[in-house]
């Protein structure tokens, strides 16, 4: 065990998170992080067309979505969203499934593009491509606890580039001339593709437009997950005493490409790109928990040998599911009676 | 059996529907205390209050897409575009979202909500009070488009609507709302989606239409009957996807012409999809072109009298081109 240093104290108590929760934080860090490496990997090796990634952004999503209670609570990602869906309750195998587009993938049955995650066993609505409208799915979740008198929180996530959307602003007035209980929470990674925040983002802050909406808007630093989790709780229960939706601004980093189809070296400082790495996360939060005496080398290396070898036997079993029939490609545009 | 107009056999729809589920409720534009710019939904906000009768801001994006979200809860929302002239916004979540979700969810997800669009000229309500623009709604798969053309039928098909597993457009002629009153059977009258209704018989010629265009094609079939000897069969489509081909087709081998009519422009309007299916599947009942006639090729519904009367099917245009077909 590493020595104490009361310097080096997490602060997770006080935030009603016990040992074990960091660590297992942590561990949903570390598993988003290798199932997102494993898409990389297979995309090059030509398993797989098209990535899209969310390297960078895996404490933000599980310090935002740890409080969300698993099927109860509903969640309207996006297409980074692998650390969020992980959290809630998608394994390793449904996303690495979802890529390859097998026949039984529990996002689309391979009917979509890698991304595009959704899982309506674990209250994961299915994510589309044109940015934004998700926020509305959401807000309408939210809306039917609402009506009902349910007690059920919607989180919806999105980046910077998508809050320019006016489906964005239509979501978050609606939520707050009601004060629905909605969790909005946008990922600022600074890059809409090749388009820097400075133009994208009038005033810089997507957290200061939430004034307007009449519900707080809170910037985070989305490299700690536990200063997310802080915020994400707060706006939880805020929610479900009725005193309506929070937006949060988290901070994060895009450690990759916009895509496998995109090369960030052509409109980012290369400087800029390899200074990325120290903010990265992972990093981040082994160290603190380290400092904290809360992690060794030792479980730290187990733990993620453990990780590897659930990526290693995800994919194997992936890889055996079978591809989807193409007899099947015309049904369920509409309800069918049952067979 | 009671003698209602069409808005008022849609508020009966809606308020018995609402009494039936608590999983039913209203969204829109001004369809609270006001009880919608129509009247569609008068009474009801006292009835059932302001959670399940709901004033949106002006939204469209929002009404559309928030209904999304709780149907995906379980609700089943009805939402009111307050004119399908201003649907555009909400364009994105109808086709990209709430048309596909099933498909793209591989039917783990499903979408019971409505979408009730008032439409169509003849209203004093130009270019932007007065669209037609069904079309964008029929070709997209996914959707089911419904147009009824009577007060029993706005009732039941509304009742099915509201009832179905899948997002149901739901287009209401505006013209029509206070036009007449007619006998609406009470209690779960229930009018299947995809069913046509003939609703004349006649042997020399059969016009294919729907909503508004069903009063005008029969008071033409009265013209024709009494003024040329002509027995035109009316095939009010009621729904327009999915289409109700074996009526369509039943009626023309009766017949052996077809002319199509509705409203919205003719290039690329729904009587091509009608017209093509008669071409295709009817062919040797035919014994004249399928015609259409239809909205005039301007973007929009011109304003003073003189030019929407221009603009406007009635019942005189119909005999006219019936005239012609018949004489082919």
């Amino acid at each position: 065990m590493a020595k104490h240093d009361p310097a080096a104290e997490l602060g997770h108590r006080e935030l009603g998170l016990t040992d074990e929760d960091v660590l297992s934080m942590y561990g949903h860090m570390l598993l988003a992080r290798a199932v997102d490496e494993r898409m990389w990997l297979m995309q090059r090796a030509g398993k797989i067309p098209f990535i899209i990634s969310g390297q960078g952004h895996e404490a933000a999503q599980v310090g935002t979505t740890w409080p969300m209670r698993r099927n109860q609570d509903w969640m309207a990602p996006f297409y980074r969203s692998i650390a969020s869906a992980i959290t809630f309750g998608m394994s390793a195998e449904d996303i690495i499934t979802a890529h390859l587009a097998k026949g039984d993938d529990v996002s689309s049955g391979g009917r979509q593009m890698p991304g595009h995650y959704g899982a309506a066993r674990n209250n994961i609505v299915s994510v589309s491509s044109p940015v934004g409208t998700q926020a509305l799915h959401a807000v309408g979740l939210a809306m039917g606890a609402w009506v009902r008198g349910d007690d059920m929180v919607a989180i919806t996530s999105f980046g910077e580039g998508t809050s320019n959307q006016g489906e964005i602003h239509e979501g978050m007035n609606f939520a707050g001339v009601h004060n629905l209980p909605v969790i909005f929470v946008c990922e600022n990674n600074g890059w809409a593709i090749s388009v820097p925040l400075e133009r994208q983002v009038g005033g810089l802050s997507v957290a200061a437009r939430a004034d307007g909406y009449g519900f707080p808007g809170v910037t985070v630093d989305g490299g700690d997950p536990l200063a997310c989790y802080a915020v994400a709780r707060a706006a939880h229960e805020r929610a479900r005493r009725g005193d309506g939706p929070t937006l949060i601004e988290a901070r994060v980093v895009r450690l990759t490409s916009h895509s496998s189809d995109d090369d960030q070296r052509r409109y980012r400082d290369p400087a800029e790109v390899e200074a990325l790495k120290e903010n990265d996360p992972i990093p981040f939060f082994s160290n603190r928990l380290r400092a904290a005496g809360l992690l060794t080398d030792e479980a730290d290396a187990a733990l993620r040998a453990e990780i590897k070898t659930e990526i290693n036997e995800s994919q194997a079993r992936a890889e055996a599911r079978p591809d989807p029939d193409a007899a099947m490609a015309h049904r369920w545009v509409y309800a069918e009676a049952a067979d | 059996m009671a003698e209602l107009n069409i808005l008022e056999a849609i508020r009966l729809a809606m308020d018995e529907e609402m009494e039936r589920d608590p999983n039913v409720m209203l969204l829109g534009e001004d369809v609270g205390r006001k009880g919608g710019v129509f009247g569609a939904t008068e009474g009801l906000w006292a009835k059932y209050g302001d959670k399940r009768v709901l004033d949106t801001p002006l939204s469209e994006a929002l009404i559309a897409g928030a209904a999304m979200g709780a149907a995906i809860y379980g609700l089943r929302p009805v939402a009111e575009m307050q004119f399908a002239d201003f649907v555009y916004p909400a364009f994105n979540q109808i086709v990209s979202e709430i048309s596909r979700l099933r498909y793209r969810s591989n039917n783990t997800f499903g979408l019971p909500m409505v979408i009730r669009m008032p439409y169509g000229g003849g209203v004093h309500g130009a270019l932007y009070h007065s669209q037609s623009n069904e079309t964008y709604f029929t070709s997209t798969v996914g959707l089911k488009v419904v147009a009824p053309g009577t007060p029993a039928d706005a009732k039941g098909l509304l009742k099915a609507s509201i009832r179905d597993p899948d997002p149901v457009i739901f287009f209401e002629h505006k013209k029509v709302y206070r036009l007449f009153r007619a006998d609406v059977p009470d209690g779960d009258h229930v009018v299947p989606i995809g069913r046509a209704d003939v609703a004349r018989p006649g042997k020399h010629l059969s016009i294919i239409c729907y909503g508004y265009m069903r009063i005008c094609a029969l008071e033409a079939a009265e013209t024709l009957a009494r003024e040329d000897g002509l027995e035109a069969e009316v095939v009010d489509l009621r729904t327009l996807r999915p289409l109700d081909t074996d009526t369509v087709l039943a009626s023309v081998a009766r017949t052996g012409r077809a002319l199509v009519i509705h409203e919205a422009n003719r290039f690329g309007g729904f009587g091509a999809e009608v017209a093509a299916t008669i071409a295709e599947q009817g062919f040797e009942s035919l014994d004249a072109p399928v015609t259409r006639l239809a909205g005039p090729e301007v973007p929009g519904v011109p304003y003073h009298h003189n030019l929407e009367d221009w603009f406007m099917l009635n019942p005189a245009k119909i005999v006219e081109a019936a005239r012609s077909l018949a004489a082919y």
